[in-house]
């Protein structure tokens, strides 16, 4: 077992953890955070991502243990981003979702994309939620919800 | 699937961290980014007994110019390459390259030494460090050594590191102002692995140039010819180089070897 400091959604928290635990396991299971999905555990479909440090990284291939001193923040730490919440009414407007169980990785991708890439245009869109699966909407409406707030942020800016 | 158990130790220096590589007692393994070890890790296709962490060592996670080459610490991560910000004698292609590769919350983790130490054929730096000749600067306990990246991939997952070597640098010479650089991986979706990379470089103030065929069944091909940087050389030329290697009977194969390197030339020649 090995000691961790870091902080979860703002809060301080010092853990004992295996070293093999990775941090996806870490917030469900011992912070009983569970809206961060675990699908593939191997990188690969997105559910799994979260915030480090401001950063979006896949939880599931992110050991607990790698987190010392870090900042996670998961969905339940945004829900008083204005961002999030932009994208959260975008989202159930454009029929972003059907069951739900890409979706917060899903917002936490599109929040990191429309704060970094504020004039994506719909294929640069989509390349960048590319590592983000769905198995429900065909993507269409997820494209069209992150457009929304995109061009809705344009508007407020001009 | 989960790993299995073992020990973790995160080390301030590239000291202690090549000391704990050392010692025998114990099946150890570096991990940085743990992009591809983490996956391997919840496959159990790797079962270590200790897991040494180099991301905490401050050498290892600096970029710097050094008379006109660009070195980049193990630790350096895609996203970092991809957002720029750094002195860049290489002139904007390492951000290029880093862009392409898997998604943004996998470059935010995943790094270049870690990258070339895994030597997937697919991998994009493996190809594109090599076109752009650069250097692998390897530490062990008993000093350092410099590999061309050439020489440093020997096979697929397999590089010249001995047991308990780290790659601690990579020095990436600049390129001279009428260079050309030309990149290219085909891919069915976008930031996946490549099926087929072309990477092109002819720099002829430096009197180099060179072509990678990349993703192939080995370390990438090199081919160090000014002509071939210039112009296509022709799907048949391809599959020559392919000739005796499994890819080799393959016609699907080295018609997506050719493409990408057509299309890494034709992205050279407009520039
Ligand atoms: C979904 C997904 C898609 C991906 N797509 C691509 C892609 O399109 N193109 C691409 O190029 N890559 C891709 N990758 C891989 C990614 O780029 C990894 O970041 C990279 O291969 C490994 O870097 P890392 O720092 O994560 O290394 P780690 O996973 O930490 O380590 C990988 C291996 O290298 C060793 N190692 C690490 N650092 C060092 C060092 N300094 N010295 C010696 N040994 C070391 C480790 O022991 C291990 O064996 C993808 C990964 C995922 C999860
Ligand atoms: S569960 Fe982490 S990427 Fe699929
Ligand atoms: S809404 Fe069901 S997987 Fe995306």
């Amino acid at each position: 077992m090995k000691n961790v400091a870091l902080s979860v959604n703002g809060k301080k928290i010092a853990a004992t953890v295996e070293p093999r635990t990775h941090l996806g396991d870490f917030l469900r299971e011992q912070q009983l955070l569970t809206a961060t999905h675990l699908g593939c555990e191997h990188g690969v479909c997105g559910a799994c991502t979260v915030l480090l440090d401001g950063r979006p990284v896949r939880s599931c291939i992110t050991l607990a243990v790698a987190c010392e001193a870090g900042a996670v923040t998961t969905l339940e730490g945004l829900e008083n981003d204005p961002v999030m919440a932009e994208l959260r009414e975008a989202f159930a407007a454009e029929h972003g979702l059907q069951c739900g169980f890409c979706t917060p990785g899903m917002l936490i991708s599109a929040r990191d994309l429309v704060l970094r890439k504020a004039g994506a245009d719909d294929r640069a869109v989509r390349i960048e939620m590319s590592g983000n699966l769905c198995r429900c909407t065909g993507y269409r409406g997820i494209v069209r919800a992150i457009r929304r707030v995109l061009d809705a942020r344009k508007k407020t800016k001009a | 699937m989960k790993p299995v158990n073992f020990d973790y130790e995160r080390p301030a220096t590239l000291q202690a961290a090549l000391a704990l590589l050392a010692n025998e007692e114990r099946i150890a393994k570096p991990v940085a980014g743990s992009q591809s070890l983490g996956p391997m890790l919840n496959l159990r296709l790797v079962q270590p007994e200790l897991l040494v962490d180099i991301t905490a060592i401050p050498e290892l996670a600096a970029i710097r110019e050094d008379k006109g080459v660009l070195v980049l610490g193990a630790c350096v991560t895609h996203a970092a390459l991809e957002d720029g910000g750094y002195p860049d004698p290489t002139r904007g292609v390492l951000a290029q390259v880093a862009a392409g590769i898997a998604y943004r919350a996998v470059r935010n983790r995943g790094t270049v030494g870690g990258s070339l130490a895994h030597a997937d054929p697919a991998a994009d730096w493996v190809s594109a460090l090599i076109a752009l000749g650069a250097d692998v600067v390897v530490a062990g306990t008993s000093g350092r050594r410099i590999v061309p990246a050439k020489d440093f991939v020997v096979g697929v997952f397999e590089t010249s590191l001995a047991p308990g070597e780290l790659v601690a640098e990579i020095r990436i010479p600049g390129l001279s102002a009428n260079a050309r650089w030309g990149y290219a991986k085909i891919c069915r979706k976008a930031g996946e692995f490549s099926h087929a990379t072309g990477a092109v470089l002819a720099d002829p103030a430096r009197a180099f140039a060179r072509a990678v065929i990349g993703a192939v069944s080995g370390p990438p091909i090199v081919v160090d010819d000014a002509k071939i940087a210039e112009q296509d050389p022709g799907e048949a030329w391809v599959a020559a180089q392919l000739a005796g290697t499994p890819l080799g009977d393959d016609a699907y194969q080295i018609r997506i070897h050719h493409v990408a390197l057509k299309r890494a030339i034709a992205a050279a020649s407009i520039q």
